[in-house]
């Protein structure tokens, strides 16, 4: 097995809203992300999955916010490094692309400036030179087809899907070993969601980088992914290598998602969709936060949240009726 | 104001995203968000305050203020004068309580005029666009084009000193940039669904605009309007303290000031205390319009 | 770029051209004879008919304004009947004295603004945010005129540190200087800041942190450069604040400049120097804001190729 990448171990981020009124918005979470896999982080808008990525990369403000837990990157501790040693990190070794590429792109900065910034950073001593070719090196990784054009243009005269490759190419300039995708296809067309997604599933094969892809989408990540996690309401519920999970989902939130993804080909009256919203995170339910939600809820759910245990071969799950689940029942 | 936020319709003002099922629910939300701005409520309680002076002041002057004491001139503040007296031994404290109608009342009648004029020119280049739109840009423009109270102080240059046209002065000074917020509140307003519906169903064009549209723009009317009574407050005194405004007979608080700029070195409280005063007075309409924009539309911050 | 420039300077000129007619007409709105006005009580009907014709007053508008629009391109501005001089010769020596306070002004009132509005917006919630915003709405409450005239009482006439008014040297300019940059330099730290705050929160800064770049560097280069558009644009708007300042401060602290001549020249009726001063002073605010918008393409690259 490859060597692992990033560890998360039981992680919690809090947000501070008054004074000591603190919420849990990721409420201890722990995964792993090995070299050269691309591991799909799923679940609806509001579950903590863009907060937990933003955990990794020690984003949130620090006047806000509280993290506890683990995060080992390469060995190293995440949560014990100085500033300093954060930003050595940041866009080095970990690198982060975003779901709105045409904002994520400074406006008033060419191209070229805004890749030239990445890379000088992380490489001191490079010549003008030598920095210019690796931006150039960096576009063509990506398939822009015009480098030097692109590197004197600004954000707003390319399309949504190059501002996209721009950003990825900008994640790898400096070749780092884990990039984090945060819903990277979600504001493009569907036919630039293809490209763009291939396009890291090639990155992944030249470099072996680990990627970590955030998606609310079921079909990206079926078509990705090596391995799933589901997320919801600031809990891990499920775990597995993406065609176990696909065929064989064990926790209620995840099958309920995947059979409200229409598919091709079969006619239904009405999608499945599971009832109800997330809850708010000030109001979490005690035990199980999906009980509320859930059509295979018992009582005891009700009492303490379920803890996440593994139901197969590299299968967890943080329900302990999995089984009826399993049969439908 | 809480009665003029319930016309408003849904804009996403709450940020909260709570949608308060009635429009009496709406107020009590808009009080209670102001009220935790402690800054913005020590300015309306101080507005209050003026406004009330402003009523009674001339009725509850120690001394009257245009009395003569030739045996107390430019006295400074004692008990007897708590503010002094100026170069005629009037008293300043009694003559700053009953300028309060004047100088409130000069800057809050320009900017009701001015503010009037330039909603009719912005709804109208707003709803109608067309040609009338960009004649009514054009004159803004060209209204724009003189820096600062300059027009106002031009148009006074041309009709004479005097309160009155100060207040003239200052209400045409106020009118392009009312007209200009205005109009960018009503194209913002005009392609909202309510108002398409409006059209759809066959609302006339000045049922729309004033039942439908109008409303839409009462928030940034209302910010714009308290904003600019702090504005022209100053610029009022500014035009009295040139000698343009009030005459040296008139209690008005500029003019007191500029009069008293004369005797700075033997007795400064004659400029002292009526600036404190438009300085307290203008401080206030900032806080509070300050505090209305912030609750009112909270992105804007 | 130079398409830009073009397209921006072209556009002025209708605008000023329309601006002139109406500072042309001022004197003929005037209600009453400004004959008799300039010429007084005690004028007789030779001298009035001699001040009208001097004035154009005996020809129809157009040729008129045909003719005082010549005599401006020949830099003829107009008679002063106070001081029997052309308006150009009364002018020329006020000028460089308004314009030297004028950017002494701006200057340090813009350098403070900014920085006060940038460490607001970074501090944002806590006590240098706030001492920073009571500093900045309580400055543009202060009438600048009464702001002025108290730091003469304590500089001037209680310390003695400062003159009290006039130019013997360049100690003269510090009190007015910030009498009139006071309040521009509140407004500027109050846009710096809510600037600075919704830049902060955009997603492009976000990336940067990403990148790895230190703080200042996200601060300074990204959130700032972005935010000195709106910082250009609200400054070249406050000129006009500035100039009209310059009127009351220069009156304020007995400064021979153009504001002081101006508030002069209104109480003597001398119509042609009040109508050169008011055109001047409307194309000097034309000409600042045309030079914002440039250097407003020059930095928004956005706006270069509408």
């Amino acid at each position: 097995m490859a060597e692992t990448l990033l560890e998360v171990k039981n992680l919690k981020t809090e947000f501070k809203r008054g004074k000591k009124d603190w919420i849990t918005a990721v409420n201890g979470v722990s995964f792993q992300v090995r070299a050269g896999e691309i591991v799909g982080l799923v679940g609806e808008s509001g579950c903590g999955k863009s907060v937990t990525s933003l955990s990794v990369m020690r984003l949130h403000s620090k006047l806000n916010t509280r993290l506890t837990g683990e995060i080992k990157f390469d060995g190293k501790s995440i949560l014990d490094m100085s500033e300093a040693e954060m930003r050595s990190i940041r866009g080095n070794e970990i690198s982060m692309i975003f779901q709105e590429p045409m904002s994520a792109l400074d406006p008033i900065m060419r191209i070229e400036n805004q890749l030239t910034e990445a890379i000088s950073l992380h490489n001191k001593g490079l010549s003008k030179q030598d920095i210019h070719e690796r931006c150039v090196r960096a576009l063509k990784l990506v398939g822009i087809p015009e480098p030097e054009m692109t590197l004197r243009n600004y954000p707003h005269e390319l399309s949504g899907g190059m501002c996209q490759r721009v950003m990825i190419a900008m994640a790898m300039a400096c070749e780092p070993k884990l990039l984090i995708a945060d819903e990277p296809t979600t504001a493009l067309d569907v036919t630039i969601q293809a490209q763009i997604l291939a396009l890291m599933e090639d990155i992944r094969n030249k470099r072996n980088t680990g990627i970590l892809l955030i998606t609310h989408d079921l079909g990206v990540v079926a078509e990705t992914c090596s391995r799933v996690i589901v997320m919801y309401a600031g809990n891990i519920v499920e775990e597995a290598p993406v065609k176990e999970l696909f065929r064989n989902p064990q926790h209620p939130y995840t099958k309920g998602l995947i059979e409200s993804v229409p598919k091709l080909g079969r006619r239904v009256h009405r999608l499945p969709s599971i009832p109800g919203s997330v809850p708010d995170l000030s109001v979490m339910p005690e035990g199980c936060r999906f009980a509320p939600r859930c059509k295979y809820a018992q009582a005891s759910c009700a009492q303490r949240p379920p803890e996440l245990v593994k139901v197969g071969e590299d299968h967890k799950c943080a329900c302990p009726f999995h089984e009826n689940v399993r049969k439908g029942a | 104001m809480a009665d003029t936020t319930t016309k408003t319709p849904a804009q996403g003002e709450f940020a909260s995203g709570e949608e308060l099922p009635k429009a009496q629910g709406r107020a009590k939300e808009f009080i209670k968000k102001f009220l935790r701005r402690k800054t913005a409520v020590l300015g309306f309680i101080v507005i209050i305050a003026i406004l009330v002076l402003a009523v009674i002041g001339p009725m509850i002057t120690p001394y009257d203020p245009n009395a003569y004491d030739y045996s107390a001139i430019l006295a400074g503040p004692s008990a007897a004068h708590i503010w002094g007296t100026d170069e005629f031994g009037r008293d300043v404290f009694s003559r700053i309580i009953a300028g309060t109608q004047l100088s409130i009342g000069t800057a809050l009648t320009a900017t009701l005029l001015g503010t009037a004029g330039g909603v009719v020119l912005g709804l109208m280049a707003g709803f109608f666009g067309g040609i009338l739109d960009s004649i009514v840009m054009r004159i803004c423009d060209v209204m724009f084009a003189f820096p600062s109270i300059l027009l106002a102080i031009a148009i006074v240059a041309i009709i004479g000193p005097g309160i009155t046209n100060i207040m003239i002065g200052l209400a045409v000074f106020t009118v392009p940039s009312f007209a200009r917020i205005i109009r960018g509140a009503v194209l913002e307003v005009r392609g909202e669904l309510y108002v398409e519906v409006a059209k759809s169903i066959g609302c006339s064009s000045a049922r729309t605009m004033f039942v439908h549209v109008f409303p839409g723009t009462m928030q940034a009317l209302i910010v714009n309007f308290t904003m600019n009574i702090g504005g022209a407050i100053l610029s009022a005194s500014s035009l009295s303290f040139l000698g343009f405004g009030a005459s040296v007979t008139q209690a008005e608080w500029g003019a007191i000031l500029s009069q008293g700029r004369n005797y700075l070195a033997i007795a400064p409280h004659l400029v002292l205390f009526p600036g404190l005063v438009i300085f307290i007075t203008v401080l206030a309409f900032n806080l509070f319009g300050d505090g209305l924009r912030d609750t009112l539309d909270p992105k804007l911050n | 770029m130079g398409k830009y420039v073009v397209k921006r300077v072209l556009s002025m000129i209708p605008l000023m051209f329309v601006v002139s007619i109406i500072v042309f007409l001022f004197i003929r709105l005037i209600p009453g004879d400004p004959a008799r006005m300039i010429g007084g009580p005690t004028a007789t009907a030779g001298e009035i008919a001699a001040i009208r014709s001097q004035l154009g007053l005996d020809q129809p508008l157009i040729p008129q304004f045909v003719q005082w629009l010549g005599g401006i391109f020949q830099g003829d501005l107009g008679h002063s009947f106070t001081n029997n001089t052309s308006v150009v010769e009364l002018l020329a020596p006020r000028l460089p004295i308004t314009m030297y306070l004028t950017i002494c002004s701006i200057t340090w009132s813009v350098i403070l603004g900014v920085i006060i509005g940038v460490v607001a917006a970074v501090n944002r919630g806590r006590a240098l945010d706030l001492i920073g915003m009571l500093i900045a709405i309580a400055g543009i409450s202060l009438p600048n005129f009464w702001l002025g005239l108290q730091l003469m009482q304590i500089f001037a006439v209680n310390l003695r540190l400062l003159p009290t008014g006039g130019l013997t040297d360049w100690t003269g300019y510090i009190l007015p200087s910030v009498a009139m940059g006071a309040g521009i330099m509140c407004i500027l730290a109050r846009v710096t800041r809510s600037s600075m705050i919704e830049n902060l929160g955009k997603d492009y800064i976000r990336t940067a942190r990403a990148k790895g770049l230190p703080e200042s560097r996200v601060i300074m280069v990204h959130a700032f450069k972005n935010s000195s558009i709106d910082i250009i644009t609200v400054t070249a708007l406050q000129i006009g604040a500035l100039i009209a300042g310059s009127v009351v401060v220069e009156t304020v602290f007995s400064i021979p400049g153009l504001g002081r001549l101006l508030v002069d020249s209104i109480g003597f009726r001398d119509y042609e120097v009040v109508q050169a001063l008011i055109l001047f002073f409307s194309f000097e605010y034309m000409a600042i804001n045309l030079i914002a918008d440039v250097l407003y393409g020059i930095i928004n690259p956005r706006v270069r190729y509408e």
